[in-house]
Order: structure tokens, then sequence, then C-alpha cells
């Protein structure tokens, strides 16, 4: 093959196919974009809940941003159980002590990490929760101990913004 | 062929048809060279387009009536089947025309794995139609969602999550599918928009795949190249178009009988009680043409090798004109195959039980097993057979077998004094 000059012509074919690339991009961005959440739904983003009529032992359940979100008041037997469990019995290692920062209250999001089912109170195995659909079972820390699940519940970002209220985002 | 010196007899005809040679290709269909040997099996063709058609004509009827929102679809399902005229027996066709039209497709599937249809030179005509497949199955899925009940809800939940399993970018995707945090209004305007948008893809792809099948021309159940047109071959028009008719009446006596007799046998009680998101039905189960490859889902202990496990199944299909590496189409010939042929058919019904079955005990361990000789068959038995088996000779023509030279000569001398 003889030796091949670059021209002007090679020159203007490659400047054309990449400003058409970046305007075929430009354009096709906003397409795929207006899937992502919209502004109403993002404005969605806390709520706040009452939580002065729960007992201890049992669950509050309420929806934020279209998902459950689990307010569990423990019981100190339940707060031994999950803080007594070693690191290396862990499919998703986290210390009870970061997910429920005050121990009695545990806050996370009622979704299960398989493929997103809301798992059943007070079931499984772990006395905690138990997924029906593909059959994850979680302590009473929201840890996933066994099944398909990969990860622990979510823990999501709230405070205490009185002794009676939690705000959820 | 009389494609090319094809004329019409009207001048009004002859004007149209050198403007446009529509009538070229009525001819062309209508003269079509069809092996005269082909059986029921092959009559599942029309009847696919008879369902596509059907859902595509139900469908848009019930769009006149349905609303996509998410405090709306549940209640305006229930104006359909209860206020609007005939629109139970519409909304009835509908659901069960999606289980009739997979019954008729997997039937067209497994017709061509028996008789070899998708090898050489068939193979672009098989692959459009694992695209069509695939298509159905989205489409057949978004449609479920649509009546917003428990099982629309969960089960949008559950697959749109298959994504999550994907590393680094598949919460992502995940959000971005849904138009929020979790499935809600945005998600099913979106699913109602490209259930509407499918069925029209598909129309197009059976056009092409239509127009590939006319190329090399229908295999058939002996397997071989045959010339045409020949004494091997019957116009499309009119036997092939009687034998496609009747058969497609009978299959349309086992449509009325889910529509009129039992509509909601295939269907799931959960899905008459409207969407909530903060409780998850006991036991989730897809409708069943897609349990198979939710048992082998499930059947992979973790989550990310269980979806690829999921989608390998049904794209390995793609690939199998080059995983089957025997010359010999038709099992007919082929004994070894046709034994394994079996195996699978039976494999694939066992996936589909065990995936309406809890994932535990026992269903689990059979599940496991299934997959394993799922993949087993494609994979190592398919490929090793096209070279250890020993085949049985392959007659010339179609003819040839019935009028003699068959491989059982007794039976063709016998067949042969009884037209003497």
């Amino acid at each position: 093959m003889s030796e091949k000059k670059t021209k002007r012509r090679d020159f203007l074919f490659t400047a054309t196919t990449a400003v058409g690339a970046v305007g075929a991009a430009a354009v096709v961005w906003p397409m795929i974009d207006q899937m992502n959440p919209d502004a109403s739904v993002k404005a969605l983003a806390s709520t706040e809940v009452d939580v002065s009529a729960l007992t201890p032992g049992n669950t509050l359940t309420v929806l934020w941003r279209g998902k459950p979100v689990f307010i569990r008041r423990r019981t100190q037997e339940e707060i031994d159980e999950a803080r007594s469990v070693k690191m290396e019995d862990l499919i998703h290692p986290e210390k009870d002590e970061d997910r429920a920062k005050n121990p009695e209250w545990l806050v996370m999001l009622g979704v299960c990490t398989h493929l997103g089912c809301v798992p059943l109170n007070d079931k499984g195995d772990y006395n905690g929760w138990f997924c029906p659909c593909h059959g994850s079972h979680y302590d009473t820390s929201g840890r996933i101990r066994k099944g398909p699940a990969p990860w622990n519940m979510e823990v999501p970002k709230y405070e205490f913004v009185n002794a009676n209220t939690i705000k959820i985002g | 062929m009389s494609d090319h010196d094809y004329r019409p007899k009207s001048k009004v005809g002859q004007w149209f048809n050198d403007r446009l040679p529509l009538l070229t290709l009525a001819n062309h269909l209508t003269d079509y060279p069809t092996p005269k040997n082909l059986n029921y099996w092959w009559t599942f063709g029309g009847i696919l387009t008879f369902c596509l058609i059907t859902q595509i004509v139900t469908g848009l009827t019930l769009a006149m009536h349905y609303i996509a929102h998410a405090d709306m679809a549940f209640e305006s399902v229930e104006h359909i089947m209860r206020d609007v005229n005939y629109g139970w027996l519409i909304r009835y066709i509908h659901a069960n025309g999606a289980s009739m039209f997979f019954l008729a497709v997997y039937i067209h599937i497994f017709r061509s794995l028996f008789y070899g249809s998708y090898k050489s030179p068939r193979e672009i005509i098989w692959i459009l139609g694992i695209i069509i497949y695939l298509l159905m199955m989205a489409a057949a899925f978004m449609g479920y969602v649509l009546p917003w009940g428990q099982m629309s809800f969960w089960g949008a939940t559950v697959i749109t999550n298959l994504f999550s399993a994907i590393p680094l970018v598949g919460e992502g995707i995940v959000t971005w599918l849904w138009g929020g945090y979790s499935v809600d209004n945005p998600t099913l305007t979106r699913f109602f928009t490209l259930h509407y948008l499918i069925p029209f893809l598909i129309l197009g792809l059976v056009v092409l795949h239509i127009w590939a099948l006319h190329v090399p021309g229908n295999n058939n159940p002996v397997g071989i190249d045959i010339k045409k047109p020949s004494k091997d071959t019957v116009p499309f028009h009119p036997y092939i178009v009687i034998k496609d008719g009747f058969a497609l009446l009978m299959f349309m006596i086992v449509f009325a009988f889910f529509v009129f007799y039992s509509p909601n046998i295939l269907g799931h009680a959960d899905n008459y009680i409207e969407a909530n998101p903060m409780v998850t039905p006991a036991h989730i189960v897809p409708e069943w043409y897609l349990l198979p490859f939710y048992a082998i889902l499930r059947s992979v202990p973790d989550k990310l090798l269980g979806v690829v496990a999921m989608l390998s199944a049904i794209l390995i299909l793609a690939v199998l004109p080059w995983l089957d590496t025997s010359k010999i189409r038709s099992a007919v010939f082929r004994p070894l195959y046709k034994q394994f042929y079996w195996i699978l058919v039976a494999d694939v019904l066992i996936l589909g039980y065990v995936g309406a079955m809890p994932a535990e005990g026992l269903y689990l361990l059979i599940a496991r097993v299934a997959t394993a000789y799922y993949f087993l068959h494609f994979l190592v038995i398919l490929p090793v057979l096209g070279f250890k088996e020993k085949t049985l000779p392959v007659p010339l023509s179609i003819t040839e077998p019935v009028l003699g030279g068959s491989l059982n000569l007794a039976t063709a001398r016998q067949k042969e004094s009884k037209i003497e």
C-alpha cells in the first residue's frame, strides 16, 4: 500500500462527523433525561411522622417517596440481639450502632434489596423481617442474614425534630 | 417464480402496477410455491398473524376507555368491565389473547426446533423471530401493569428491579425507568406508551420475518431443499390458505373457550385488588408464559448471576443456528436429537411448573437441575451431537419416499402395489 497523505477533504470529513455526533448527542440527551424523576417528584423529598403513639415492640409503616419506611420502636431484647451479632456472621457487615443512632428507634426503607418487595414484620429465622417474594431473612437491625438479597435494608437520612416527631429525608 | 413476468389483465391494473407493483406482490403471495408436505405444525405462522391483529384491534378499542393514571387506571378497567358496552368481552379477548399469542408462539418455536427450521439458510428468519419474541414479552409485561392491580404493581417492581443487579449504574437505571423512587404514575404512563408502540414494531418485524422467509421458502417436515416450483410444491393459494384457515378455526375454538368459559383462569386473583405500595402479595408469580425464565432466575442464589442466567436462557436461542452443528435439519432423520428434543420439551415444562411454586426445598432443587440441563442442551449436547450422531439417510425429494426409494422399502412397495 502506498503512503496515504492526509488531505483537506479528510479533515473536512472528520470535522463534519465530529460536529454531527456532538449535535446528535445534544438532541438525544433531553429525550433520555426526560424519563428521570421530575421536579415535582423530587419536591416530595421529606416527610414528618408523629411517633408518639408507637409502643416498644411495634412498627409503624409510612410512605416516603412512594416507598414504605419502617419505624420500629425496638425492645431491649431486640437491641441486645442486634448488638451481640459478630461482624463476620454478616453478609453486608454494618454495626447496629451505625444503623440505629438512638438504639430504641430503627428507621429504614421497608424495601427488600433483592427485587424490591416489602418484607413482613416479626417473621423469619432472625426475629426481624422476612421477604415473601424470594425468601430473604433480615435480623432485628434490618440486616440481611439469609437469602438472595445482597445488602441490608437501607437507612434513609432522618432526624428527630422533637421527642415525638421524626423527619425523613 | 412468476414474479417477474406477471402482468395484470386490466388496463387500469397495468397502469397502477407499473407505478406501484402491489399487484405483483399479491400475485407472488398467491402463487408462492409451498412444500406440499407441510403439516399442521406449519399453520401457526398464520395463527400468530391473527393473534397480533386481534391484540392490536382489541387494544385500540380498550385504549379508548382506559385512563393511564395511577389514581384512575384500576377504576377505569373496572369501568370497562362493568359499564362500557361489550367492554368485558373486548378486555377478556385482549387479556386471554396475550396467553393465546404465547401458546401459539411456543408451538411455532418448538416446531422450528424439531424440524431444524433455524438452520442455514434461514438464520435471519430465526433471529427476527427471537427479536419478535423478546418484544412480545416486553409488551405482555407492560400490558399486565396497566390495570394497576397488586400483581401489576409488584410484578413491575420486581421486574424493573432486575436492572438494579447491574454493577455501578444499576440503581440509576432503575430510577430512570421508574421516573421516580418507586413504581408510580410516571412509570404507568410510560409503560402505557410503550405498550401501545411495541405491537406496531412487532408488525414491522413480522413483515421482515415473512420477507426473509420468502427468499429461501418454507422448510418442510423432511427438512430438505426443494426445487420451486416443482412436483414437490403446491401454490400457496388455495392449498395452504385453506389448511391455515381450518387450523385457525380450531385455534379460535380454544380461544373462545377461555374467553367465554374461564376468562380469569390464566390470570391471578390478586390483580383484582388495587395496587398498594405498602403491602406485597404473599406469593408473586408472573403470567404462565414467563414461568420457565422466572424459575431460572430464582434457581441461582446470586442476584446478578440470576439475572444473567435468565437473560442468557433467552439470548442463547439467537445463536442456536451456530450451536447446532448437524447438517441434517429435520429430527425425523436424527434419532438421537429426536430424543433430546423431547427431553428439552419436558425440561421447559418442568421449569414452568417449578416457576409457579415457592422457591424452596425440593422445588428449588428441581429448578436447579432443570436450569442446568437447559444450558447443557444448547451448549454441550447440540454442538457434540452434530459430530457424533449417526443420522438416517435423507430422501432426495418430498415425492421420493411416497413413490418408492423410501427408507422403509417394504412400506413403499406396499403403497405402490396399492396404487397399481
